[in-house]
């Protein structure tokens, strides 16, 4: 049996053995069994937490049933983006086309929910029976008075990615539409935090506490008319840059809004983000108040991870996740506690990120993308490692080889971000690492 | 696709504007092909299409068995969809292969595949071909459009090519076929249970008993153990007779449908006009009617008699209908999930006094009222039966006619939540609690369990909202 498909090879490293560059942005291989999704999946989880809009999915029950509520992405005012809408495309409408259908569906939706906007996903077979969803949208967005956008992402045309651009373009076309408001001099937009488990309040908070004003976030506790007006914003602040470095572009290219990548995981990184942008608007005061804030912070922070620290000193973890960023802030939190990692890898990293992730790791950590579960099962035996950090479907690889498991996926119920998320990520960590039961798995 | 006559036109959209579907209460079928294909020992599944539906599909079983569940995918791209997907195709092929050894692959098709005409079995014809004398595993196919009935038809539609790839005739054998239908691995370990405490020999498919609830592992396992082996789905063909739990099945795929295509086979009608092998299709056996048929049947086809553990069994399931008989009386319930198991579950809260008030699915076979009608003798005319309906459309309803209790899958919990129903959790998917896998409902020892949880449920609820808190029932 092979242990690694041959067009893998190249996607797969170890720091201090393989002196070349991993190979990364290739379409997966079929048959390979990888974790990730298509580019309808990339466009619906990023706008997905606009809580006030409307978001329709255009083709048969399956890709709507299963992207029903399926971020822990929280809304502080309306919940219309928990439900699940699809045209539920019949073999009549894939023969006569289901131009009639969408617009009787977004006529209905539109007055029963009263949206601020719609969001209008193609899927796979829109693509291919040649439904004109612009012209629907058009109309009636003419008829009902809101923005009804196409979002054109059928699965099949690309990766992942793929779909995080069309959701940046959907926005893009919403941003700059509000010119009437104005916001104050410190203003930011925080870009590419989902608000899992409420995470972006804790982030709000912080910023407001520097003094520092949010005018919009995409897309976490999103809404259609900050969104309209994001463009005053003065800087944009990027988390997960895999997906909305796109938007972060092209903002910058038409109004000239300067953009910083951040990260919100761990001690560190958190910090950074907030001199970061203290940095940027040159105020002594903003630093001042930052400074204050990492130490009071820190000073509750540190001495309670130094109990989990104890316990977790020198046990090994693997890290798969969707976006290479967020492995690099892990791997980095992980220290924070005394653990090393011996696997990390990513769905939809790119060349920078993994040359971090190498340049940050020790040696002989396995470095992965778009990595599979023979792969990874193969992987953490290998390298014996104590904890498994991924999403839903890596849970029962670790489970099975009897592994801890930090669920760092959209669907998890704890904040893991900021030093609140910091304190959180231990005690999940120490809860299954240092977990009686694994004694029986002996 | 043989017949091509168009005999249905378009929906007229002037009359009844279309509403979109809300919250929709099914899934789509390549979904139920996967399941099936998992209970055949060795199986690796395809899906042909796009690598979301196979990532969607896995993510979706795995936070439901909380078990690895591979499932590859040919990875459609933009050019596969143009020029067609047979090159991907005998990749995946090829990489499932050399990553798997598996014994049988078993390819589903979805919407894209479907529609851009792709010819699945050609392209493994071609790929056998192409092997020379490679030694090769066995193929299945099921053609699953997504845009074709729910995922319950997905899973019939494998069951069924599963055996007409393989069954073969034979002399006549003592064996029974059981086609369980869509129902947990511990119901399935409990119909094995049955059968062998009864001495029969007996093919179960599918069988995922273990393959989607295993035990822990020394090593990692790419293919887990279990699943009906090849060897046994050939002798369905020389059985003594079918047992088939559901009487639904895959009539919905017909929904929607605009060729005129052959009336969908069951794998029992497949077996009974190929090979004559005698079909007896019965509702799911919960509760102590639809279990005494079942058992009845056991007896009659195979001679012998009912072991007496399960007369104790009836006897102790009937014991506890009688003391909480009055605790249920007249509770209204709202059922939903796939059609044959709300049939099973509404027979069965039909014969304990318990009112199904709203029996509800988004499976479309048309045949739901009837079918309910039949198997719920006492109160059929006030249940309101309804085909091709959505979570917000019961939410709703729900709202208006406040029911006593929510039975089905943890997908309603939010309409529990909102209305301060409770809700017990049973069927597919339990996505927010763990052990759904393992969730019985077959039999009278199944009966028993969901007997004991929706009584206890009732009371529990009556005793949290009382001012006293009281001590005793």
């Amino acid at each position: 049996m092979n242990d690694i498909l041959k067009d893998r090879k190249s996607q797969i490293v170890t720091k201090g053995q393989d002196d070349v560059a991993i190979a990364c942005g290739k379409a997966s291989i079929a048959g390979s069994v990888s974790q990730r999704a298509c580019v309808f999946c990339g466009s619906r989880v990023v706008l997905y937490p606009i809580a006030d809009a409307l978001h329709l999915i255009h083709g048969p029950v399956g890709c709507a049933a299963y992207t029903w509520d399926i971020r822990g992405s929280l809304s502080s005012g309306p919940q219309l983006h928990r439900l699940s809408f699809t045209t539920d495309l019949k073999e009549r409408e894939v023969v006569f086309g289901g131009e009639p259908k969408l617009y009787q569906a977004l006529i209905a939706l539109i007055d029963q929910y009263k949206p601020k906007a719609a969001f209008v996903y193609g899927t796979c077979i829109v693509g291919v029976i040649g439904d004109d969803m612009e012209a629907v949208c058009r109309r009636v967005s003419s008829e009902k008075g809101i923005d009804v956008i196409p979002v054109m992402s059928e699965g099949f045309n690309g990766t992942k990615k793929d779909g995080y651009k069309l959701a940046c373009d959907a926005l893009s076309k919403l941003i700059g539409t509000d010119n009437k408001t104005e916001v104050p001099e410190h203003s930011i937009n925080i870009l590419g935090d989902f608000n899992l488990a409420g995470e972006l309040w804790m982030l709000a908070e912080y910023y407001k506490r520097m003094a520092v004003n949010m005018v919009a976030c995409m897309t976490g506790d999103g809404r259609i008319d900050d969104i309209r007006k994001a463009h005053n914003a003065k800087l944009n602040v990027v988390q997960c840059s895999g997906s909305m470095i796109y938007l972060a572009k092209d903002m910058k290219e038409k109004y000239g809004i300067p953009f910083m990548k951040v990260s919100y995981f761990g001690i560190e990184d958190m910090s950074d983000a907030l001199y970061e942008v203290a940095r940027f608007f040159k105020s002594d005061e903003m630093m001042e108040k930052a400074r204050e804030l990492v130490k009071e912070e820190i000073s509750h922070l540190l001495p309670a991870l130094q109990e989990y620290r104890k316990k977790l000193e020198g046990k090994k973890a693997a890290i798969y996740v969707g976006g290479a960023f967020k492995a690099i802030s892990l791997v980095k939190a992980l220290r924070l506690l005394g653990m090393k990692t011996v696997v990390v890898g990513s769905q939809t990293g790119n060349q920078d990120d993994y040359n971090l992730l190498k340049e940050l790791c020790d040696e002989g950590t396995i470095i992965v993308d778009d990595s599979n579960p023979n792969e990874l099962s193969d992987f953490v035996k290998q390298t014996g490692a104590n904890l498994f950090i991924g999403g839903v479907k890596e849970r029962p690889i670790a489970y099975k080889l009897g592994l801890g498991f930090c669920d760092h996926n959209h669907e998890r119920k704890e904040a893991l971000a900021g030093y609140e998320g910091m304190l959180n990520f231990a005690k999940e960590v120490h809860a299954s690492v240092c977990s009686p039961v694994w004694k029986f798995m002996k | 696709m043989k017949d091509t006559i168009i005999n249905t036109p378009p929906k007229p959209t002037a009359e009844e504007p279309f509403k979109s579907t809300r919250n929709a209460c099914k899934l789509c079928s390549p979904l139920g092909a996967s399941v099936a294909f998992k209970g055949i020992r060795g199986c690796v599944p395809i899906i042909h299409g796009g690598q979301g539906c196979a990532t969607y599909i896995r993510r979706y079983l795995i936070s439901h068995y909380k078990e690895p569940v591979d499932i590859a995918s040919s990875n459609f791209s933009e050019e596969a969809t143009i020029f067609g997907g047979g090159a991907n195709c005998h990749a995946a092929i090829g990489n499932v292969i050399s990553q798997y050894e598996p014994e049988v692959i078993g390819i589903t098709t979805t919407c894209l595949s479907e529609t851009i005409g792709d010819d699945v079995k050609q392209y493994i014809r071609t790929f056998q071909e192409l092997s020379g004398d490679k030694k090769l595993p066995h193929f299945v196919t099921a053609s699953t459009p997504s845009y074709q009935g729910s995922h319950m038809d997905g899973f019939h539609e494998a069951v069924t090519g599963i055996v007409k790839s393989m069954a073969e005739t034979g002399e006549l054998g003592e064996h029974l076929n059981i086609f369980p239908g869509f129902v947990s691995p511990e119901d399935l370990r409990q119909i094995k249970n049955i059968l062998e405490d009864f001495g029969i020999d007996y093919i179960l498919l599918p069988d995922y008993s273990e393959t989607l609830d295993n035990p822990i592992w020394d090593a990692y396992k790419r293919i887990p153990d279990g699943g009906t082996p090849i060897e046994s789905v050939k002798k369905c063909g020389s059985a003594r007779a079918s047992i088939e739990f559901g009487t639904i099945l895959n009539k919905g795929s017909l929904a929607g449908r605009v060729k005129n295509n052959v009336q969908a086979n069951s794998v029992g009608d497949y077996l009974e006009s190929t090979f004559g092998v005698e079909n007896r299709r019965m509702p799911m056996p919960i509760g102590v009617s639809s279990c005494d048929k079942f058992f009845e049947t056991l007896k009659e086809v195979s001679g012998k008699e009912i072991p007496l553990k399960y007369k104790k069994e009836r006897g102790r399931l009937i014991d506890s209908y009688v003391d909480g008989h009055k605790y249920i009386f007249g509770k209204k319930a709202v059922i939903f999930g796939e059609e044959d198991f709300v049939v099973g579950m509404a027979a069965f809260l039909n014969e304990i006094g318990i009112e199904v008030v709203l029996a509800a699915s988004g499976g479309e076979s048309g045949h739901l009222e009837s079918e309910i009608k039949k198997y719920c003798p006492e109160n059929s005319a006030s249940i309101l039966v309804k085909n091709g309906w959505d979570y917000e459309l019961i939410h709703e309803w729900c709202a208006e006619n406040k029911p006593d209790i929510l039975i089905g899958n943890s997908k309603a919990y939010y309409i529990a939540r909102d209305l301060n129903i409770p809700i017990v959790r049973c069927g597919f998917p339990i996505h927010d609690r763990i052990g759904g896998q393992r969730i019985k409902h077959l039999g009278y020892a199944g009966t028993q369990e969901l007997f004991d949880q929706i009584t206890n449920t009732l009371i529990g609820y009556k005793q949290d909202h009382s001012e006293v808190g009281y001590k005793y029932m």
